[in-house]
């Protein structure tokens, strides 16, 4: 047997054959074009973006590949192939498997240099050499991505990622034409925008202008516009390549393409044809989902002819649903969106730029398809339930898609589409492998390898699955939230609620309690909305938060002022001893290198920070789920060994993030050579200087779960390490649950360690920006908590002994004397003590 | 140093005491009041519901009942001790996290806009925060 094309669908037709051949009756020739092995060409933009291996596995030895050579000619009487190279192959069967070209319009100039399509391997090192080249010569050179199909999006923002400003021309009046309404394209333009990417659409393209070297440099939009392009990608949609079948007399469709029966018999009983290429029923199919169904078909039959058996599989067809990669932008499309004869559903908020569109049949009981735009969440759920009945009506299903399907989805619903996998085989391979985690799921049952889309999904069953056999997997925050605490933030972050009580009225119940209440006070302080004890925030705070210091055991409070780096004067030092002296307070040298003043009443805190501030300091947040310390050994300055300032990093990294709400705590340090005398590694976030700038470790945690940090990346500039530990941050505060710290939050983060340094490093999500932006944000706005509190004779309301009697010290909290210092004597007695914990 | 006995030891204490502006109560937070030499924590809840309990955590030994958190937990309005967060019944003083003791409840009312509380033990709890035990669970749309 010998295969033509050696791209996805020539590939699992391979495998598929392999795995069903123990015997080796058939030999497989495989003849390919492009100069490597097959390749995942769906992941194909990862290449660029984060230099992701898109290998697919290789055959056994019983394969023989041939890359590099391309198919010339084919002899169907004779039943032989011709190569390039004049090699001549016989078979005894053919399956041709040439997939698809980008079409290229006829417009002057399109062969230029600087001129690219977005096909292959090839194609991307082409263009990223060409990027590379223009950024240099002429910074801020534009270019222009002439189509605004699913594709082409995905290539803008990945020249965009080159460093060109991007310009998207689409004919059609609106982005991703065959998928969208115009009311999604518009919203989608929206998005595209937001990201920096410029639209023009309705707008077709006259020519492209050569500049004095020779290259591209402008593109004449009709109507007389002219782009800045010192790059052109076209991806203005594929054609089949049907060149061979049509030279050797094979049947071809009027507009392209091999025509296949369903069985992907071409016109010669002897020749099948799979994928792209193929044109199955009138129709070509450009996604790889029913290329692989017609590699499976072919793969049966094959093995039923070698075995003289009856074969009855065929393809029937592929579900077309699409989800777009890119990531900040969230668009699918799923059934048919354009049945005429269904009942469309609209829903669109401006405000967050969400547009989500079902077509239901006419009874409004069964789906027919859809469109979302800006909140894809629901999509992996909807595309499941495309033609089956309905489980509420259309407006429950447009907004609880996401919950509405799971555990109860009908084994027979294909969850992974571009695998074929349904639900049932998802739960049976869960229950016969005892599988625990989606990884083990994808190992095993293929769905979610693809594109992934169905992951969410896959997720959920194997959620129902553990659920059902007793293991505990909630995520739901407490009774008031169904959500865990990611999913909190990112609600926080879309809709830019700002009050607890309207994130509780839209998308919780009840009225809150002390679990979800500081998680949201700490959500909305991570985004930055507003001083934690402003108006309703107040009221969300524990009591550490909302009295600005740390309750100790007897109801008084501790005060920790902030040292940065653990760097202070003379002067400063007898400030605090002079104040934990007038205030009688204990006083106590912390772990993070600062000063724990204790035994302070309610009715003191503002007296106590009032000397502070007046001396120049400012709240240690001691109280807060926030940034604590940075810690720092001596450093280069000072001792023999440092080879750079471990004391003036600390300090620039304690300032730049003090007073960000996180999950929990944050600790970190700075060691100023290999000695770690600070012992970053086991903070959050360390810092370990070598000759050639700073290491960055992650992740480290001391206390009741020791773990050593993870080397994240090393030689790093300063500004460098600033950039990643500004996202490191701002991730973890995203998408951590509450009051998980980061050492555990890295150990359950799917792809560890390796996921994260993309996220940072790479961009692999494309939220670098947003992230940055974020800590810009919170840099730009950080005021001193206790500072502000004082300026505020509201605020400075809570700060009583009791309401009736503000003078009046609580006059159950007594001290005896320890070691010259004070101590708590509790008078409810220590049979108390026991009851707590 | 004052200790805190069984309430109706104490002598004096009957009838309703005066303690503070309702104003000066901030919404779903507590404050401590020293009533009659006993501690109380009020609470006024989103709704406008009062509830007054004793300040002191049965399960820290500590006065700090006043600034625990507001909640619900199944419709039951509850306040959680900043200690070890142990919740307790505001309506009933009963505590739910674990068996053990609960709180005093005091009677707690409004007068020309003051808060009165009472500190002869309330079997039931004011009026007003029993209408807030029924609303709890519908809840808090943004208008208060
Ligand atoms: C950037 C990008 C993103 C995509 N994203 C998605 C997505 O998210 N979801 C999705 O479903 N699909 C996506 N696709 C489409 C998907 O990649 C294709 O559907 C799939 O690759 C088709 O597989 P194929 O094997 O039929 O054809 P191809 O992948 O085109 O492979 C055909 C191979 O045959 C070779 N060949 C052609 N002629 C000859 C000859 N004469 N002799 C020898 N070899 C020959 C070609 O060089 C090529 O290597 C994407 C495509 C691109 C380019
Ligand atoms: S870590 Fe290195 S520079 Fe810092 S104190 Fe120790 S030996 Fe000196
Ligand atoms: S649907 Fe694409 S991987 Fe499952």
């Amino acid at each position: 047997m010998v295969v033509v094309g050696h791209g996805p669908a020539g590939h699992r037709l391979v495998e598929a054959l392999r795995a069903r051949d123990a015997a080796g009756t058939c030999r497989v020739t495989v003849l390919g074009e492009e100069t490597r092995a097959a390749y995942d060409r769906v992941a194909l933009t990862s290449y660029l973006t984060e230099d992701a291996d898109l290998a697919l596995p290789e055959h056994d030895e019983a394969v023989r590949v041939v890359a590099g050579d391309p198919v010339t000619g084919i002899d169907l009487a004779a039943r032989t192939v011709t190569t390039a190279s004049g090699l001549v192959v016989e078979y005894d069967a053919l399956v041709l498997a040439t997939g698809s070209a980008p079409f290229v319009p006829p417009v002057p100039g399109k062969d230029l240099p600087g001129v690219f399509v977005y096909r292959t391997i090839d194609d991307l090192d082409a263009l990223r050499e060409h990027c590379t080249n223009l950024t240099l010569s002429r910074p801020g050179a534009g270019g222009v991505v002439v189509g605004g199909g699913l594709l082409g999006l995905e290539a803008a923002r990945a020249v965009q990622g080159l460093g060109v400003e991007t310009h998207v021309v689409e004919v059609a009046p609106w982005l991703m034409p065959r998928q969208l309404d115009e009311g999604g394209g518009a919203m989608l333009r929206r998005h595209v925008e937001a990201l920096g990417m410029n639209v023009h659409a309705g707008t077709p393209m006259e020519r492209l202008e050569a500049g004095e070297d020779g290259a591209v440099a402008s593109v004449a939009l009709a109507g007389g516009a002219s782009l800045d392009a010192g790059v052109v990608v076209f991806s203005a949609g594929v054609r089949p390549r049907d060149e061979l079948a049509r030279g050797c007399g094979l049947q071809v469709g009027e507009r392209g393409g091999i025509v296949v029966d369903e069985a992907c018999r071409t016109s010669d009983p002897a020749v099948f044809a799979i994928g792209e290429c193929a044109l199955v029923d009138g129709q070509v199919y450009g996604l790889v989902a029913p290329c692989f169904s017609m590699a499976e078909v072919v793969a049966d039959q094959l093995l039923a002819a070698a075995s003289d058996t009856d074969c009855t599989a065929r393809f029937e067809g592929a579900d077309l649903s699409t989800k777009l990669k890119l990531m900040g932008v969230d668009v699918a499309s799923f059934g048919d969106p354009f049945r005429a004869d269904g009942l469309d559903v609209t829903y669109t908020d401006p405000v967050a730029g969400i547009y989500k569109r079902l077509v239901v049949s006419d009874d409004a009981r069964t789906l027919l398809g859809g469109v979302l735009v800006g909140d894809a969440s629901g999509y992996p759920a909807l595309r499941a339930q495309v033609g089956t009945r309905l489980p509420g009506s259309p407006e429950q299903v447009l907004f609880g898609g996401t919950e509405a399907a799971g555990g109860d989805l009908p084994g027979a619903t294909v969850i992974c589409s571009c695998n074929n996998v349904s639900a049932e085989a998802i739960r049976s391979g869960i229950r016969a492998e005892s599988l625990t985690e989606v990884a083990q799921v994808k190992a095993c049952t293929r769905a979610g390898t693809t594109c992934g889309s169905c992951v969410p999904l896959v997720k959920r069953i194997l959620d129902a699955e553990l659920t059902a056999a007793g293991v505990e997997v909630s995520r739901a925050l407490c009774e008031h939230f169904e959500h865990s605490r990611a999913e909190l933030f990112d609600i926080v972050r879309v809709t830019g609620i700002t009050t607890f009580t309207r994130l509780i009225a839209e998308h919780g119940r009840g009225r809150g309690c002390d679990i979800c209440k500081p998680v949201v006070a700490s959500i909305l302080a991570s985004l930055g909305n507003g001083h934690i004890l402003d108006g309703e925030q107040a009221a969300l705070q524990d009591t550490n938060d909302h009295h600005l210091a740390n309750l100790q055991k007897n109801g008084t409070y501790s005060v920790v002022p902030r040292i940065p780096g653990g760097e202070i004067t003379p002067e400063r030092l007898i400030v605090i001893g002079e104040v934990a002296r007038d205030f009688g307070l204990y006083t106590k040298i912390t772990g993070g290198q600062r000063i724990d003043l204790f035994g302070a009443r309610v009715e003191q805190l503002p007296l106590i920070w009032r000397r502070l501030v007046d001396a120049g300091f400012e709240s240690g947040h001691a109280y807060g789920k926030a940034l604590r310390t940075v810690k720092s050994c001596v450093g280069s300055t000072w001792c023999r060994y440092g080879v750079q300032d471990s004391v003036g990093m600390a300090i620039a990294l304690e300032l730049r993030y003090r007073g960000l709400r996180a999950p929990h705590k944050i600790k970190a340090a700075v060691s100023g050579c290999a000695r770690e005398c600070a012992e970053a590694q086991a903070k959050d976030f360390g810092v370990i200087a070598t000759e050639g700038g700073w290491n960055l470790y992650v992740g480290g945690n001391g206390g009741m779960r020791p773990r050593h940090a993870d080397l994240f990346a090393t030689d790093l500039s300063d500004e460098e390490l600033i950039r990643y530990v500004d996202r490191f941050l701002m991730f973890y505060i995203r998408t951590a649950d509450r009051l998980q710290r980061t050492a555990s939050w890295l150990e359950s983060l799917d792809g560890g360690l390796d996921y994260l340094r993309e996220v940072v490093v790479e961009d692999r999500l494309g939220i670098a920006g947003e992230l940055d932006a974020a800590m810009a944000r919170h840099v730009g706005s950080y005021s001193d908590e206790w500072a502000d509190t004082l300026a505020d004779p509201e605020r400075m309301r809570r700060f009583v002994s009791f309401v009736n009697a503000p003078d009046v010290p609580d006059p159950s909290i007594a001290f005896e004397t320890e070691r010259d210092q004070i101590r708590p004597v509790l008078v409810a007695g220590a049979e108390l003590e026991v009851a707590g914990r | 140093m004052t200790v805190l006995r069984d309430v109706e030891t104490l002598p004096g204490v009957s009838g309703w005491h005066r303690v503070c502006r309702l104003t000066d109560l901030l919404p779903e937070r507590g404050a401590a009041a020293l009533v009659a030499g006993v501690q109380v924590a009020l609470f006024r809840t989103f709704e406008g519901g009062l509830h007054a309990v004793g300040n002191l955590d049965p399960f820290s030994g500590a006065q700090v009942m006043s600034r625990g958190l507001l909640g619900c937990r199944g419709g039951v309005p509850v306040v959680a001790s900043p200690m070890f967060k142990h919740v307790f019944d505001l309506r009933t003083g009963e505590s739910l996290s674990e068996p053990g003791p609960g709180l005093p409840v005091f009677a707690v009312r409004v007068q020309d806009d003051m808060v009165e509380v009472s500190l002869e033990p309330a079997s039931q709890p004011a009026s007003s925060s029993a209408d807030t035990a029924d609303r709890a669970g519908t809840v808090a749309s943004g208008e208060r």
